[in-house]
Parts: C-alpha cells; sequence; structure tokens
C-alpha cells in the first residue's frame, strides 16, 4: 500500500467516524426539539442529554481532524476546495457555530431553555444538509476551471437533481441512523417509553432511507457516467450493505437485540461509504485532482504518520476511557450516577 | 488577484481571531486554575477550593463551547481565505497543526470525563488526576498552533528553488526562531489573563455586596497566580524584544517608531506621529538597546534600512504601547495586593481598590487581542515573512464581503448569548446557596 492509499484510507475512516457520530449527535438534537413541540419531551430527553454531554466535544474534533489531516497530507486540496468552497463551507460553519454553542446553552443554562434547544436542534439537522455539497462538488462537474483558478457554478449546483439527492440523502441517514443508536441506549437505560418513541422513529425513517439512497445511484447515472460505472463494480459492498439494512430493521422491529442492531447499521454505511470512497479512487476532485498529484512530500508524509500513530496510542485508551464510563457504564447510562460539574 | 478579496480576506480573518482569542485564551488558562484550585482543595482539605474549582469548570463549558466552535471555523477559514498559503504551508507546517488536533482531541475527552464525574469516584484524588490531561491538553494545542504562527513570522525547515519547495524537513520548521518566545509569551498571558479576569469575577461579587470568606480566598489564590504570570510575560516580553532585534528588525523598528539605525537608542513610550516627526513622547535612554542586545551602548537597526513595500504599519506602535502598558499595571496591582495582604494592610479591602481588580479582567483581555494585532499587523506586508506577500495568499473569491458581514452576525449572537447563560448560571445559584446545599448533601458542617 502506497503512503497515498494510506493517507486517504485513514482519512476516510476518521471522515465515517464522524459521519456516525455527528449522526447520532445531529438526530439527537433535532429529536429533542422535536419532541419540545409535540410535548413527548418529558419522555426522552433525559436519555439523549444523558449521552450527549460528555460527547459533544469530541464530536466536533473528529471533523477538525479530518480537515486538518487532509490538508496535512493531500496541499493541494487546500487550494482547490478552499478556492470554490467558501460560501457553502461558510454557511456549514455558521451552523455549526451555533449548534455547537447553543447546546452547551441549553445543557448548561438553569432553568430549561427551550428556544435554545429548538435553535440548536434545526441547526444539527441543516449541518448535514450543508456539508453534503462537498460531496456532490468532489464529484465533478460544478468547477470550472478561470484563468488557471478553480471557480464554482452555483446555479448549476443548486438546480442539479443529483446535489439534491445527496442532501434529502445524508438528512434521511441523520434521523435513522439516531433513531437506531438511541433506541438501543434507551433500551440500555431500560426506560421503557423511551424505547418504544425512538423504535418507532428508527422505522419510521427506515423506508426513506432506501428511496433516498436509490434515488442516488439513479441520478448518478445521468450525472457522472464514469463513476456511476464505477460504483456499479461496486455491486458486492453495495449488496452486503442492503442485506446489513433489512437485518437492521428486521432487529429493531423484533425490539430486542438492539445492540446487534446498532452493530449491523454501523457496517451497513461502513460498507457503502467504503464502496463510494473506493469507487471515487484515485479523484478527490473529480476530475481536476487526484490523490497523487496533490500528495505533500516524503518528509511531511512520514512526520505525519509518525504523529498520527503516536497520537493513536494516546487516543485510543482515552476514547475506550470515555466509553466505559459514559456508553457501557449501567448506572451512568441509567441515570442513577449522575454527578456533573 | 482579486484586491477586494485581499482586503475581505484580511479583515474577515481578523474578525475571527480576534473573537476567537477572547475564549481561546480563557481555555488555555482556566483549566490550570481549576486545576491547581482543586489540589490546594484537596491538599489543604478546604471545601471551599473544591466549591471553587467545581463552579469555574461550569463556568468554562460556556466559554470552551464558543472557543470550540470558532476555532473550527477559523480553521477552516484558513483553507477557505488562503487557499495559496495553506498550500504552500501545508507542505512545511502540517505536522504541528495535526498535533494540535490530538492535543486538543485530548483535552475533549478528558473534560467530558471530568464534568461528568463529579462525586462519582470514591476518592477526590482520581477524580482531580483527570484535570492534569485537560490543563495540559490545553496548553499543548496552544503550543502547537503558536508554532504554526510563529513558522510564518520565521519561516524555515524548506528551499525555493525556481518557486519550487525542495528539502522539506518538517521539524526545523517546527523549531523555528520565533517559537520559544512565542509559545511562552502566549501560555504565560493566557495563564496571566485567565487569572486576571476570574479575579475579576471575584472582586465584582464582594462589590456587590456578597461578604463570603469564599470570595476572598478566590481572590488571594487568584493574585498570587496572577502575579507570577505576569512576572514571567515581562521576562518573556524582554526576550521576545531580543528575538525582534535579531530576526524581524523592521517589526521592532516599526513599534517603536525608529527610524534610523544608531547606537544608544532610547525606547519611546507613547507619542503621537506628525508627518513622519514623533512628538510628546516619553523616551527612556538607551532602553531600547537594552531591550534589543542588553546593552546600553548597542547598535539598534532602524526602518531606513528598509524598502518601503516591506515595512510593516506605524500605528503598531500605539498597540505596543497598550500592551505594555496594561501589562505593567496588572503586574503592579498583584504585587500591591499580595505584598498588602503579607503586611496586613487594609486599603486593598477598600472599594476602589476592588474597582481596580475588577477593570484588570476586561484590561487583561484587550491586552491580548492588542498583543496579537501587533504580532500580526507588525509583519505585514507578509504572510510567510520573506517568502509570500499577504496578497498572493489570498483567495480569489468574490464572495468575502458578505462573509464577513455573515460572521459578524454570528459571533454577536455568540458573544451576547455566552454572556447572557453565564450571568444567568451564578447568579441564580449563588455560592451561598450552593455551600448550603452541599452542608445539606454531605450531612455535617463541614464548611
Amino acid at each position: 500500500m502506497t503512503l497515498e492509499v494510506l493517507g486517504i484510507s485513514v482519512l476516510w475512516l476518521f471522515l465515517f467516524g464522524y459521519v456516525i457520530i455527528a449522526s447520532i449527535d445531529f438526530g439527537a438534537g433535532f429529536f429533542n426539539a422535536y419532541s419540545l413541540l409535540n410535548g413527548k419531551n418529558h419522555i426522552i430527553t433525559d436519555i439523549i442529554s444523558r449521552y450527549l454531554s460528555p460527547v459533544w466535544e469530541v464530536t466536533n474534533v473528529f471533523l477538525v481532524f479530518f480537515f486538518v489531516g487532509i490538508v496535512g497530507f493531500f496541499p493541494q486540496t487546500a487550494y482547490y476546495f478552499g478556492t470554490v468552497l467558501l460560501v457553502p463551507v461558510s454557511i456549514s460553519i455558521v451552523l455549526l457555530c451555533i449548534r455547537g454553542s447553543y447546546y452547551a446553552f441549553s445543557a448548561y443554562s438553569p432553568g430549561k431553555n427551550t428556544s435554545y434547544a429548538l435553535t440548536y436542534g434545526l441547526a444539527g439537522l441543516l449541518i448535514p444538509a450543508s456539508f453534503s455539497v462537498v460531496f456532490a462538488i468532489s464529484s465533478g462537474s460544478f468547477i470550472e476551471m478561470k484563468d488557471g483558478a478553480p471557480t464554482l457554478d452555483y446555479w448549476k449546483l443548486y438546480t442539479s437533481p443529483f446535489a439534491w439527492s445527496i442532501v434529502v440523502l445524508s438528512i434521511v441517514a441523520v434521523l435513522y441512523i439516531s433513531a437506531v443508536f438511541l433506541t438501543w441506549y434507551a433500551d440500555k437505560a431500560r426506560d421503557k417509553e423511551a424505547t418504544k418513541l425512538m423504535r418507532k422513529y428508527a422505522l419510521v425513517w427506515a423506508a426513506p432511507l432506501m428511496i433516498a439512497a436509490g434515488g442516488i445511484i439513479y441520478e448518478l447515472n445521468f450525472f457522472n457516467k464514469e463513476l456511476f460505472a464505477r460504483m456499479i463494480m461496486m455491486w458486492p459492498m453495495f449488496a452486503a450493505s442492503g442485506i446489513l439494512f433489512v437485518a437492521t430493521v428486521y432487529l429493531v422491529w423484533q425490539g430486542k437485540h438492539y445492540g446487534a442492531a446498532v452493530i449491523t447499521l454501523i457496517s451497513q454505511f461502513a460498507l457503502a461509504f467504503f464502496a463510494y470512497g473506493i469507487a471515487h479512487y484515485p479523484y478527490l476532485l473529480y476530475p481536476h485532482l487526484t490523490i497523487y498529484d496533490s500528495f505533500t512530500n516524503k518528509a511531511m508524509a512520514i512526520a505525519l504518520v509518525v504523529a498520527f500513530v503516536l497520537g493513536l496510542l494516546l487516543l485510543i485508551p482515552s476514547l475506550y476511557l470515555l466509553m466505559k464510563l459514559f456508553l457501557f457504564n449501567k448506572d451512568y447510562v441509567r441515570g442513577e450516577e449522575d454527578h456533573h460539574a | 488577484m482579486n484586491e477586494s478579496a485581499v482586503y475581505w480576506s484580511r479583515m474577515l480573518t481578523e474578525l475571527t481571531l480576534s473573537f476567537h482569542i477572547l475564549y481561546a485564551t480563557i481555555g488555555v488558562g482556566v483549566p490550570l486554575m481549576i486545576m491547581i484550585a482543586q489540589w490546594t482543595g484537596y491538599k489543604n482539605n478546604d471545601e471551599h477550593y473544591i466549591l471553587l474549582a467545581r463552579r469555574w469548570a461550569r463556568g468554562f463549558v460556556i466559554t470552551v463551547a464558543v472557543g470550540v466552535v470558532t476555532g473550527t471555523a477559523i480553521g477552516l477559514q484558513l483553507s477557505l481565505l488562503w487557499p495559496n498559503f495553506m498550500q504552500l504551508a501545508g507542505q512545511v507546517i502540517a505536522l504541528p497543526l495535526f498535533m494540535e488536533t490530538f492535543a486538543f482531541f485530548f483535552e475533549a475527552i478528558f473534560l467530558g470525563i471530568y464534568l461528568y464525574t463529579w462525586d462519582r469516584f470514591e476518592s477526590q484524588k482520581k477524580h482531580m488526576l483527570l484535570l492534569i490531561p485537560v490543563a495540559i491538553g490545553a496548553s499543548m494545542s496552544a503550543v502547537f498552533i503558536t508554532i504554526v504562527n510563529s513558522f510564518m513570522n520565521a519561516p524555515q525547515g524548506f528551499d525555493m528553488v525556481n518557486g519550487e519547495l525542495v528539502n522539506i524537513q518538517p521539524v526545523l520548521a517546527m523549531f523555528n526562531p520565533a517559537m520559544p518566545t512565542k509559545v511562552a509569551h502566549v501560555l504565560a498571558t493566557a495563564y496571566m489573563t485567565s487569572a486576571f479576569v476570574l479575579a475579576a469575577i471575584a472582586g465584582f461579587l464582594i462589590l456587590r455586596g456578597s461578604t463570603h470568606i469564599y470570595h476572598k480566598k478566590a481572590l488571594y489564590l487568584l493574585m498570587k497566580l496572577g502575579l507570577i504570570f505576569s512576572i514571567a510575560t515581562a521576562l518573556i516580553g524582554d526576550f521576545s524584544g531580543k528575538y525582534l532585534a535579531e530576526y524581524q528588525p523592521e517589526k521592532l523598528a516599526a513599534a517603536e517608531w525608529h527610524f534610523e539605525t544608531g547606537k544608544d537608542v532610547p525606547l519611546v513610550l507613547f507619542g503621537k506621529l506628525e508627518d513622519g516627526e514623533v512628538k510628546y513622547a516619553i523616551k527612556i535612554p538607551f532602553a531600547l538597546s537594552i531591550l534589543a542586545h542588553n546593552n546600553p551602548r548597542a547598535e539598534v537597526i532602524g526602518l531606513d534600512q528598509f524598502a518601503e513595500e516591506d515595512v510593516p504599519p506605524l500605528y503598531i506602535h500605539y498597540l505596543f504601547d497598550i500592551m505594555v502598558s496594561i501589562g505593567m499595571l496588572m503586574m503592579l496591582v498583584s504585587l500591591i495586593y499580595v505584598v498588602a495582604k503579607w503586611r496586613g494592610w487594609q486599603f486593598i479591602y477598600r472599594k476602589w481598590f476592588y474597582w481596580i481588580v475588577v477593570a484588570g479582567g476586561p484590561l487583561s483581555l484587550l491586552g491580548i487581542e492588542v498583543g496579537w494585532w501587533l504580532a500580526e499587523v507588525g509583519r505585514q506586508p507578509w504572510i510567510l515573512r520573506g517568502v509570500m506577500r499577504t496578497a498572493e495568499g489570498a483567495t480569489t473569491s468574490g464572495q468575502v464581503d458578505l462573509m464577513f458581514l455573515l460572521f459578524c452576525g454570528v459571533y454577536l449572537v455568540l458573544g451576547v448569548g455566552s454572556m447572557v447563560v453565564l450571568v444567568r448560571m451564578f447568579k441564580k445559584n449563588p455560592i451561598e446557596r450552593e455551600i448550603a446545599e452541599r452542608q445539606a448533601e454531605k450531612g455535617g458542617d463541614i464548611l
């Protein structure tokens, strides 16, 4: 495996990590806000805040890790993506700012303030939508080179059915992933009512997810034939992903093995995410930028890999400790031990 | 090149950073204060200090949230507003940038654990140990990000051959000449500022009529810490002057309005520049020679040695004056407080003195701001001193002005929101009430 492939694989893995935990996070914020509106917040607010509070900051770091890493390993992405993404990513940043700080405002303000919860719930749902535009752009044909500098064709982007399919998919996926995860978490907390409600949400969002995913593959056929052909070549992975999706829905439907459902859920998205990534290889920005022509110099690559390994040695035990204390600790999850500062 | 994009990119970067560093400085310094308070409380078995740590930690979460999101904003804006610069810098300086995220990761994990395991461990000691990685992570992320900035002031670790980068040495780029003084100065001022900001809050509550011993303990602890770190800041400031004289003489000369190279150079304090003439200034004989070379007779390079297009704006002199004055004032205030406490002088319990302490918080934050403006404007017109002009690094996008307005709105919302939440948080739960609750919880009068 070359350093280029290693670099992009690691970054893709971190992006996947962000997609999953951010989905749980954003979806939870939305469900929390929604429950305030329909008066069901007494059922799920506790469960949601008990999960979210210790981890929200960590979620954000996964994103920072990805974008710092990609500029480090592939400095030319800063030039191409940086130049064209000013407006779309600025919108994402604004939403992230509102969401992150209003989460803290809401969780720590004495006497619960509904408007804070609604603000972060709504902002959270728009973040995946605004970021997913980057995926559409990286698949090509929205960027033109003018005088040697890349420019973005906004009109073409905002009227593209393909871009909108990705937006829809990202929102639906967020709600689905979050609902399945929170069903498991609520069940672990032995909170029957919350489990029931989250289970309902999980099943409700399963069908739109499949429709949206199918829609994207259909749109892609018109949008970028080469990428479509490569995706078709990856069909075994997509098929396995589909089977895992059915398994997840079945497990949630059965209402017994929620832990297994979370595992099949994550595997399903991992397969689809990596199949998409492999189909994209070797392009970072089709057809202008490949991972080979944008890779950093050898000295920096080696230094980054060394820093990365050392960093992981620090990070993995810490993350393990975090999960042990808050995700797999029965007393904490059940709310019997909630002594926060 | 797009002139307006360059201008607005500079404005937006300045806006984001100016807003971010207020929260970031607190984010670097306050974990150390929390750790010291928790440790003091644990060591002396004094519940007041433990409560101090707990209440600071609670407020800290709000500032951290804003610090984290605005930090994410500037992280992305670097690539959005300065794509050419990041493409170049990414090849040479990505290493510390990358390491910063690890430090940040580390801090985020342990802060989450610290906040949600209050009373969960049997011994307070275990809980206290969680603060060490938080404080280390906070300080290390400041160290790494300041290394990136010092590289921009003193780039090294690569060669430019016909516009191509060769011989890249990432570690050499990190250990550039600007790095030791910059990193030390950033850390010391962050600790100092955090101490004075927290002291200002204690002082304010005393002025509002809270007579509890808790506030006096807090104030004394913070003033001692503030004194130590302001002395450190002044010492490092002196080293920074020597660094500038050696490696970035144009910045020092512009900050000091030192126009002609010469010996026995005085230090210019305050004053006003009128048609190239310095007026109403206080001149301390030989002081600039001493600051630059530790020798009153030494020669200091003046602005006459530089081409006009390489000279930074001369208004940075005012920034330099404000920064130094605030630093000196705060050192004096904390020194007086500590000495008075030791000698039993009573005037430090008078209203007027508490007002000075209260003013010290915002003043220290202002000192941080002007210090950064001085450092950043002082390296204009370069984005990478001697390598890349600021205008060459900027984006060509046409919508930067619009984005500037957008972010003005966002920071306004975040600034006001965080203030409202913080004030409400402590107003609704004053220390007297928390102590009473804690007593009831523990079932004994330990306080």
